[in-house]
């Protein structure tokens, strides 16, 4: 996909998914601001409560969601080209890979409610628990979203399907680090 | 007026009209009242008083969508109202509920009568038949409006004014439900009023005022409808979950304060848009259209929405700030800007832009009506000045300092001397717009060499 060297001359697929992407982006960044704000109060407590996470799981779900983002973009280019069996292969292998990151959350999550870890449980669980949830809620509609693009397969409703999925990409690179990693 | 049944919105203005005079009337004894508190305490109680204000609002501001509807329905879906005599059956059944409502209430009828005495939970105490002949009334609405949308053509405009009018109606039912538990009470009682204004009312707000636009600037459909979207998202995006700022000292979890905290944040954002779209659409306007006072209600409304609804909202949403302001003069000086820049004046706007054609008058009689803008307006800031200072006050004295409720009010007392001279600005600009509407005939002041010279340019080259 060789792309001209001016900028395009009108902004590239669905204008409402930019609005979408950019509240989206909005509203996870600040509440990430009022995160890393309340840890400056009490380093402590985040660290500790940090450590009842699953870094490793949480790690390969990362890769897991980045590799998914690459099909999609894939299924972009095959749609493009016309090519609606090879769009549908590399849409299904993205829908693929959202679900097992749904599922390696899932068993963290089982993890953290065995462990007695909730909402109110420290003010690190109330953004963890709002933050992933909320993500994990844009994953199962970005997999959904996927599957009924990949019935037409157009280039237009495929490339619409893949903006929101590389947003919900995008959001969990921001959240992984920050709530998972940040010492 | 291309459509007859464009007609039907005439009786639905004049009735919103008439109860617009019965609530600034309302808000005015209020506003006595609380300078001379015995002021009718033993006929009209305050708290009745209270609920005809408010409740008279929500009738008239819905009658001013209903009949706002009725007028561009036509217009865009190009064909004739599926049915006048259910649109004005539709009419009879909210007058008569109306009347009925403040009978009950004044007169304190069938006290504990499950179906027609009324049921005591605040703004929503209306008797159980009053509301099933809301829920009545707009079941026949939306048929009407639906069946004449699904026949004819299909435009963003109509879209986005059915979906806002169908939440409206489907929140509604909420009123029906009424949990013993109080926490779960109060949850559904917000799902009515205010999922519609931070919600589906803006959806009905953005489709009015981009019809209003489309009229008044001559702009491409396409372009407005292009803006019509990006409000319709940011404003549900934001609108929906931000309604949990009101979840903050209910009862339910304390998440919420995170949730409604930063959704709420973001409501300004659908009310930045709809002022920038109002005014990009004038600079980018060709047509330079006659009835220039309904282009200053629709200007007006969107600036005054953006900060009574958008900056006035947003200074007490954050939990943190909301602690210490809720439920002071801060929440009544947000709640008279928003619900005036946002509402009152999107429907005088659109009664100022029918009116004329409806009774078929050129030139129009613009002067009266522009003066009552200023004058309503300016009457309404000052009052939402005058309570957000007496709501500072108010929560440094009670809040900060620990003083006792009757006593912080005392010290207000200057405060809403000034605001009873405000209301008095208000209620005079409300009858004079009411007066200019319904009945002058003739310009009253003559127009200016430059208006002059531009009504006969106007007259040589008409406008498209």
């Amino acid at each position: 996909m060789i792309e001209a060297a001016h900028p395009p001359d009108r902004l590239p697929g669905e204008l409402i998914m930019w609005v979408l992407i950019i509240s989206e982006m909005a509203v996870f960044g600040a509440a990430l601001l009022i995160f890393l704000t309340l840890r400056l109060r009490d380093p402590e407590g985040f660290a500790a409560a940090q450590d009842h996470l699953h870094r490793l799981s949480a790690g390969l779900n990362t890769v897991v969601l980045v590799t998914s983002g690459f099909g999609a973009a894939c299924a972009v280019r095959a749609a493009r080209a016309g090519q609606a069996a090879a769009t549908r292969r590399w849409l299904w292998g993205a829908m693929i890979l959202g679900a097992v990151f749904l599922l390696l959350k899932g068993v963290e999550y089982a993890d953290a409610a065995r462990q007695g870890i909730g909402l109110e449980t420290h003010v690190f669980y109330t953004f963890y628990w709002l933050l992933t949830l909320f993500h994990a809620a844009h994953v199962v509609a970005g997999v959904i979203i996927l599957g009924l693009v990949s019935i037409r397969a157009g280039a237009d409703g495929v490339e619409a399907g893949a903006q929101f999925w590389h947003m919900v990409d995008l959001v969990w690179v921001l959240l992984f680090p920050v709530i998972y990693l940040l010492r | 007026m291309k459509y007859h049944t464009q007609r039907i919105a005439y009786a639905y203005f004049v009735v919103a009209m008439a109860l617009f005079a019965v609530q600034v009337t309302m808000g005015l004894t209020m506003g006595w009242i609380y300078v001379q508190p015995n002021f009718l305490s033993d006929i009209l109680p305050f708290n009745v008083v209270r609920m005809l204000h408010s409740n008279s609002l929500i009738v008239w501001l819905l009658l001013g969508f209903f009949g706002s509807a009725y007028y561009l329905v036509p217009e865009e879906a190009e064909r004739e109202i599926h049915s006048p005599t259910l649109a004005y059956l539709q009419l009879a059944i909210l007058v008569l509920g109306t009347a009925g409502v403040v009978v009950t209430y004044v007169f304190d009828l069938f006290h504990g009568n499950w179906l027609l005495g009324k049921e005591g939970r605040e703004f929503l105490e209306q008797p159980k038949w009053v509301k099933a002949g809301i829920v009545v009334a707009a079941l026949i609405f939306l048929y009407n409006v639906t069946m004449t949308v699904l026949k004819g053509r299909k435009t963003a405009i109509s879209n986005v004014l059915l979906l806002g009018l169908w939440g409206l109606a489907l929140l509604f039912l909420f009123a029906f439900y009424n949990p013993s538990n109080l926490v779960l009470d109060k949850q559904y009682w917000w799902y009515v009023i205010h999922l519609w204004v931070e919600g589906v009312w803006e959806l009905i707000m953005a489709s009015i005022l981009a019809f209003l636009m489309l009229k008044l600037t001559g702009v491409d459909r396409e372009v407005v409808e292009k803006w019509l979207y990006v409000i319709v998202a940011t404003a549900l995006f934001s609108g929906i979950l931000g309604t949990g700022h009101h979840y903050y000292w209910i009862g339910l979890p304390a998440y919420w304060q995170w949730v409604g905290s930063i959704f709420s944040s973001f409501e300004i954002v659908p009310f930045f848009a709809m002022m920038s779209f109002a005014f990009v659409m004038v600079w980018k306007g060709r047509r330079d259209h006659p009835n220039k006072a309904a282009l200053l209600w629709s200007l007006g409304c969107s600036v005054l929405a953006f900060f009574g609804a958008g900056v006035w909202g947003f200074l007490h949403t954050l939990h943190g700030v909301n602690y210490y302001t809720h439920g002071t003069q801060i929440t009544a000086a947000h709640g008279h800007l928003a619900f005036y820049g946002a509402y009152v004046c999107l429907v005088l706007a659109m009664i100022t832009y029918a009116m004329p054609i409806m009774k078929n008058r050129d030139p129009y009689n613009q002067v009266l009506n522009m003066a009552s803008f200023w004058l309503m307006s300016g009457g309404m800031l000052f009052m939402t000045f005058t309570l957000t200072f007496a709501g500072t006050l108010q929560t440094h004295l009670q809040r900060v300092n620990g003083e006792a409720f009757m006593d912080v009010q005392d010290q207000l007392a200057l405060f809403y001397w000034m605001r009873f001279g405000s209301g008095l600005a208000v209620v005079a600009g409300a009858l004079l717009f009411i007066w200019s509407v319904l009945a002058v005939r003739r310009e009253v002041v003559t127009p200016g060499p430059v208006q002059q010279h531009r009504d006969q340019m106007a007259h040589r080259t008409p406008a498209e």
